[in-house]
């Protein structure tokens, strides 16, 4: 790994990570790339890159099954891999995680198995208004399903969720509450062990989608007492088709399997199948052995920079670019709650977010325009789209500067 | 500004966005919907046929500039044209905007202002909606249309 320690005072030396980062030496349409689009996909250090290389030329084997080196090799490499993301979700053991194809896969699998252990007709499940539609569109299936009902947690004008609405939605009826740790539209950062507290004291389970929150704060599922923590590996710098479901060990022992297949069985006869310990239970087939090695040296390389000073760093990228997108005239920021992660999302008086996506792309500055997968949050907020930028541990305060000067042409353009 | 946005946001595609051209609701004709799911543009078409001329035609909706603007230039150069004219007029107009960006426009009146789309492949849906959803009217199918 190349130099990520902290410069002095507790800062993060970002010049450095950004050295970490072979993809932002490039031009876009000539300009120093300036990616902002980092709650779609984070970039990938060179430490991750180097990582997958060499998973697939020196270990690549099946796990679990052989007894060749090279199996026992990638045996190990996937163990370990389990391992640190246990770590790094602060789960009480390596069995309660899953590997999984991401966030979506992650609440799918709930959906699925949690669902069909638990979930009858007349059932409710409590999910919010700011929800991405991953987190909508697996309980409606459920519900369509079991003849359960959709309950949606209102939000304020500024995105933040009704606490006391939600404690109203919460009933004997209600079988799991299902919520984004923080929005991928809005930013907002969720009062999620309040949220379960409140679950709890009714004996309801809780799942947060972590997708957003992991590379940007410190989770701790233990402290947050959640029943399931779902998130996907590429927005935490490591490869795509990868991420991790948590879950607590006696509910995940609870529910039936999610796929049928190899790994995921002890025994099979034609008469009888036997199935797998956890985690295996839930893994059928050969899993993304490389995807996991990749996710683990994602996971390495931001815990040697130090989440903390990640979080603090991006957190003051927020006020500045909170404050410089104030002063855009025409400009509104959708999402303005207290408690935020890096994201900026806004609408602009007289352009459209995909005219601004197009004009900001010919700067070299890369966002996102549209519905970002939250339609009922869009119909919320009253707007078909907006613009995002969002933001990681390699953005700079010029990074913001070039998105303000870009949104300026954008300004001329349609004045 | 680069040469490329230049092309995409002329004088006239800015005229039609923050003044669109029959921006209204028919009633007693056709009309037909559409949709673009990746943006969530939105908008309707309406139309006044008579025999198989196209009297009269209108539109209302949300989109980004290059939807409205596609979407007003189009019930400008459609009036008075049979449906087959109106087909014929949209098979040269996707070809042009899909044409290489290299290759010199071809001349489609008005419509020529949207060639700059050429340069920009993910705007292309957002200039043919409209299209779309004249096809869909123009065959009386009262039905959502959409860009996927």
């Amino acid at each position: 790994m190349t130099a990520v320690v902290p410069a002095g005072r507790g800062q993060l030396d970002v010049a450095a990570i950004r050295e970490d980062f072979p993809i932002l030496r490039q031009r876009v349409h000539g300009h120093p790339l300036v990616y902002l689009d980092n709650a779609a996909t984070t970039q990938k250090p060179q430490a991750v890159i180097d990582r997958l290389v060499r998973y697939y030329a020196e270990e690549n084997a099946n796990v679990h099954r052989g007894v060749h080196t090279l199996s026992a090799r990638a045996t190990d490499a996937y163990d370990a891999a389990r391992e640190t993301v246990r770590c790094f979700l602060n789960a009480g053991a390596a069995r309660e995680i899953i590997f999984v194809r991401g966030a979506t896969e992650g609440i799918n699998l709930v959906a699925q198995t949690y669902g069909r252990a638990h979930v009858r007709a007349g059932d409710e499940i409590v999910i919010s208004e700011m929800e991405h539609h991953s987190n909508i569109v697996p309980w409606q299936m459920l519900c369509a399903e079991t003849g359960a009902r959709l309950r949606v947690v209102p939000m304020t004008d500024a995105g933040e969720l009704r606490l006391d609405q939600y404690e109203r939605l919460l009933t004997d009826r209600t079988r799991l509450v299902a919520v984004t740790h923080v929005s991928n539209a809005l930013g907002t950062i969720n009062p999620v062990r309040s949220i379960v507290a409140l679950a709890h004291a009714r004996g309801v389970p809780v799942l947060v989608d972590g997708a957003q929150a992991v590379a940007h704060t410190r989770v701790d599922v233990r402290a947050l007492d959640c029943d399931f923590y779902v998130f996907s590996g590429h927005k935490v710098l490591g490869p795509t088709g990868i991420g991790a479901l948590y879950g607590r060990a006696a509910l995940l022992e609870s529910m039936p399997p999610y796929q049928g297949g190899g790994d995921m069985i002890s025994s099979v006869t034609f008469e009888r199948t036997l199935y797998n310990e956890l985690p295996y239970k839930y893994e059928a087939g050969t899993p993304n052995i490389g995807g996991a090695v990749g996710l683990a040296a994602a996971i390495d390389y931001l815990t040697a920079v130090g989440l903390d000073l990640v979080a603090a760093h991006e957190h003051d990228l927020l006020a500045y670019g909170t404050a410089a997108l104030s002063h855009i005239p025409g400009l509104r920021l959708t999402g303005t709650a207290a408690e935020k992660a890096g994201i900026l999302a806004f609408v602009l008086e007289d352009a459209h977010p995909h005219d601004i996506g197009t004009i900001l792309d010919r700067a070299g500055v890369a966002i996102r325009a549209g519905h970002h997968c939250c339609q009922p949050l869009m119909a919320r907020l009253g707007v078909p789209a907006t613009a995002r930028a969002s933001l990681a541990l390699y953005n700079t305060r010029e990074d913001v500067d070039a998105l303000v000067a870009a949104l300026r042409t954008v300004q001329e353009v349609f004045a | 500004m680069s040469a490329d946005l230049d092309d995409l946001y002329q004088e006239v595609i800015l005229d039609h966005n923050r003044r669109p051209r029959n921006f209204r609701a028919l009633t007693d004709g056709r009309k037909a919907e559409g949709y673009n799911p990746l943006c969530g543009d939105r908008l309707t078409v309406y139309l006044h046929v008579d025999g198989d001329v196209i009297t009269d035609i209108s539109f209302q909706g949300s989109g980004c500039a290059i939807s409205k603007a596609s979407a007003s230039l189009m019930t400008e150069s459609i009036k008075g044209k049979t449906i087959a004219e109106a087909t014929a007029l949209f098979d040269r107009f996707r070809d042009m905007i899909m044409a290489p960006s290299e290759a010199p426009p071809a001349d489609l009146g008005k419509l020529t202002a949207l060639a700059g789309v050429r340069q920009f492949p993910v705007r292309v849906k957002c200039a043919s909606l409209a299209w779309h959803t004249l096809k869909a009217a123009a065959e009386a199918r009262d039905e959502m249309v959409s860009t996927e």
